[in-house]
């Protein structure tokens, strides 16, 4: 009874009070309720799928994001995995459950790699060198394709559950539980060394921090997280096939972080879910099934002629606000700060006109 | 052998070269990594293949037509979707993924998904050294290097090429000397999409023309120009015929070499980018802050 109080009360003051925690809670209890109330076959293929690339889109957020090392290659941990794991589940006869961490392992190091050959790069140069390495596998997958089956892909794998269901709450679990971690770990001190890289890599040396290190570190990271839901993803549509690797899905990352806003980790997994049932539903239609890309596309772009730091900060501006003195989030309707008492507001536009400047 | 790898790595190059100096001098300016580039070849390609095959215009006329078309409409592009969200640099480069997504999209509407053959513009082979050159291909040789000398002399010899320059090299500075910037942005768009344009008509009768075609040649310029060194014209020149040499040797003299062209030549990207991070002339400036 005690711990029931304890934790209504951590709900009332921790996330009642902001709409946005409000918001996080109620997406998490619908993802976990939903097969219970509509279990319709296709809505939970939709949503495993979802889940899924929405693991994929927070991992590029912690690299693209956080670190800013923009990169766009990043399909080529998601292939990473879900070659691997393939490989080792049809080759070698291994149970799916132990090849996915075997996946998410090779797309680690993978990750260390790639990372290490683009230390000394920034900016524009290491997106674009990044964007050739999936293609290079790319162009080895081709040029062996006894091994990997070339162009179709290595079919006929064994999905980790039998119904949809339980396959829907193994990729709904690993979302929020890797999600969640991930977020954590961006809101720690690490997260915030990442943030002093992307801003000046420089001074974050001249600072003391081992910073060659600390990139090595995210895209370890990162590569693990994209790894492992490029093998549950490969496990639970059966194959892994080169599309997995490929320029699309590379670009349709970066669209899902930009879109969503980057360096929150929430943003782009609200946009993956968004975006990839919007198209998905969209294909449905006949008249509108071809014009499926084309919608997408159009969507994107004028979203961000109007809210071009992404989704999810712009949702965030205007239903919060910052208190000016403790720098505490309050819901937008309170006059004054949750936390310390200062008016949100009015002063504040009277303050900033006296003052002038900020 | 070694004539083919001559021959066709200096045709691939050439074509290359349209690309990579408009891409680069696009980034130089403005600082957009502009992926749509390709794009704009691709719809230039299908705007020759409308008006020669459906309208029969004629090669001389179709062509003029196809690379003003696309010109204008990058421009109209420029203004409306890049220039709104010029401030935030990953807005500007998901608008232009998303652009080319856009031209793509269409083209598969309009004309459909599958290949489409141009009629070569001339007919004939010339043997130079014991191998024949198709004279297309000989025409693509001769509408690149004149289209470069073309930009070149803008760009050193005319007031619009200084300004070009000096915004390249300093934004702010060139605005304060009273440039205005904004418009020599877009006059940089339209040099750079024309180039691009002009690559896409004439290796249309060569290569099949499809709404993917984008896809190919955008890595491999990108790799160009990170070779050579990002914003850096004469890099972007030297890089594409190097990748170019690099793609015919490998496609005549490896086995599966049609597949691995594009990796080989990453990889020598990736090589160079690890011994010189800023690319072959590139220059290693301090992080702008």
């Amino acid at each position: 009874m005690y711990l029931l109080r304890r934790g209504w009360a951590e709900l009332k003051n921790e996330v009642f009070v902001l709409p946005s925690r409000t918001l996080v809670l109620a997406w998490v209890v619908a993802l976990l309720a939903l097969p219970a109330v509509y279990g319709d076959a296709y809505v939970l293929r939709i949503l495993t799928m979802t889940c899924l690339f929405a693991i994929f889109a927070a991992s590029w957020d912690l690299l693209a994001g956080y670190t800013g090392q923009v990169n766009f290659g990043h399909a080529l941990f998601f292939g990473a995995g879900a070659y691997t794991s393939a490989l080792l589940s049809l080759r070698l006869g291994v149970s799916p459950w132990v090849t996915i961490w075997a996946g998410a392992a090779v797309a680690t190091l993978v990750g260390v790699f790639v990372g290490y050959l683009c230390l000394r790069l920034r900016g524009s140069y290491l997106s674009l060198a990044t964007l050739a390495f999936p293609l290079i596998a790319l162009g080895l997958l081709f040029a062996f394709p006894g091994f990997s089956g070339g162009e179709l892909g290595i079919s006929g794998l064994r999905r980790l559950a039998l119904t949809p269901m339980a396959n829907y709450y193994i990729a709904a679990v690993s979302m929020l539980a890797i999600v969640f971690a991930l977020w954590k770990l961006a809101g720690s001190k690490f997260g915030i060394v990442l943030h002093a890289i992307r801003d000046d890599e420089v001074a974050a040396r001249a600072s003391g921090i081992n910073t060659p290190r600390y990139k090595l570190a995210v895209f370890a990271v990162s590569a693990a997280a994209a790894g492992f839901a490029g093998a549950l993803l490969a496990h639970y549509i059966r194959i892994a096939g080169p599309s997995s690797l490929e320029v699309a899905l590379s670009f349709q990352v970066v669209i899902w972080g930009i879109f969503g806003g980057v360096a929150t980790i929430y943003g782009p997994v609200a946009a993956v879910f968004l975006l990839y049932p919007l198209t998905e539903w969209l294909g449905s239609f006949r008249a509108v099934g071809e014009l499926r890309l084309l919608a997408f596309a159009v969507i994107v772009l004028l979203v961000l002629l109007f809210m071009p730091r992404g989704l999810a900060p712009w949702v965030r501006d205007r239903i919060e606000a910052q208190c000016p003195r403790c720098k505490q989030r309050n819901g937008a309707w309170k006059r004054l700060c949750r936390l310390c008492g200062a008016p949100l507001k009015a002063e504040v536009a009277r303050a900033q006109r006296l003052v002038g400047h900020q | 052998m070694l004539q083919d790898i001559l021959v066709t790595g200096l045709v691939n190059g050439g074509v290359y070269a349209l690309l990579a100096i408009g891409f680069s001098l696009i980034f130089g300016v403005a600082r957009i990594v502009n992926i749509a580039h390709t794009a704009f070849y691709m719809l230039a390609a299908y705007c020759f293949y409308a008006l020669l095959v459906k309208a029969n215009l004629g090669f001389v006329l179709s062509a003029v037509i196809a690379v003003g078309a696309v010109t204008l409409v990058a421009v109209v592009c420029y203004r409306l979707v890049i220039e709104p969200v010029r401030e935030h640099e990953a807005a500007v480069l998901i608008a232009t993924i998303a652009l080319a997504l856009i031209f793509q999209e269409l083209m598969l509407l309009t004309f459909g998904g599958h290949y489409l053959g141009i009629p070569s513009t001339l007919e004939g082979v010339v043997r130079v050294l014991g191998v024949s050159i198709p004279y297309q291909r000989l025409l693509i040789l001769v509408v690149a290097a004149a289209a470069l000398t073309l930009v070149w002399f803008v760009l050193y010899r005319t007031r619009l090429g200084l300004a070009i320059r000096a915004t390249a090299n300093d934004l702010e500075v060139a605005n304060l000397m009273g440039m205005n910037v904004n418009r020599v942005a877009m006059a940089t768009v339209a040099i750079s999409v024309a180039l691009a344009a002009v690559a896409g008509v004439v290796v249309a009768p060569v290569f099949v023309v499809d709404p993917f075609m984008w896809l190919a040649p955008l890595v491999t310029m990108l790799a160009i120009v990170v070779l050579g060194g990002l914003g850096s014209l004469k890099g972007s020149l030297i890089g594409a015929l190097i990748i170019g040499y690099v793609e015919a040797i490998t496609v005549f003299a490896l086995p599966a070499g049609a597949y691995l062209k594009g990796a080989v030549a990453l990889l020598i990207m990736v090589a160079v980018l690890l011994a010189r991070p800023e690319g072959l002339f590139g220059v290693a400036f301090e992080e702008e802050r």
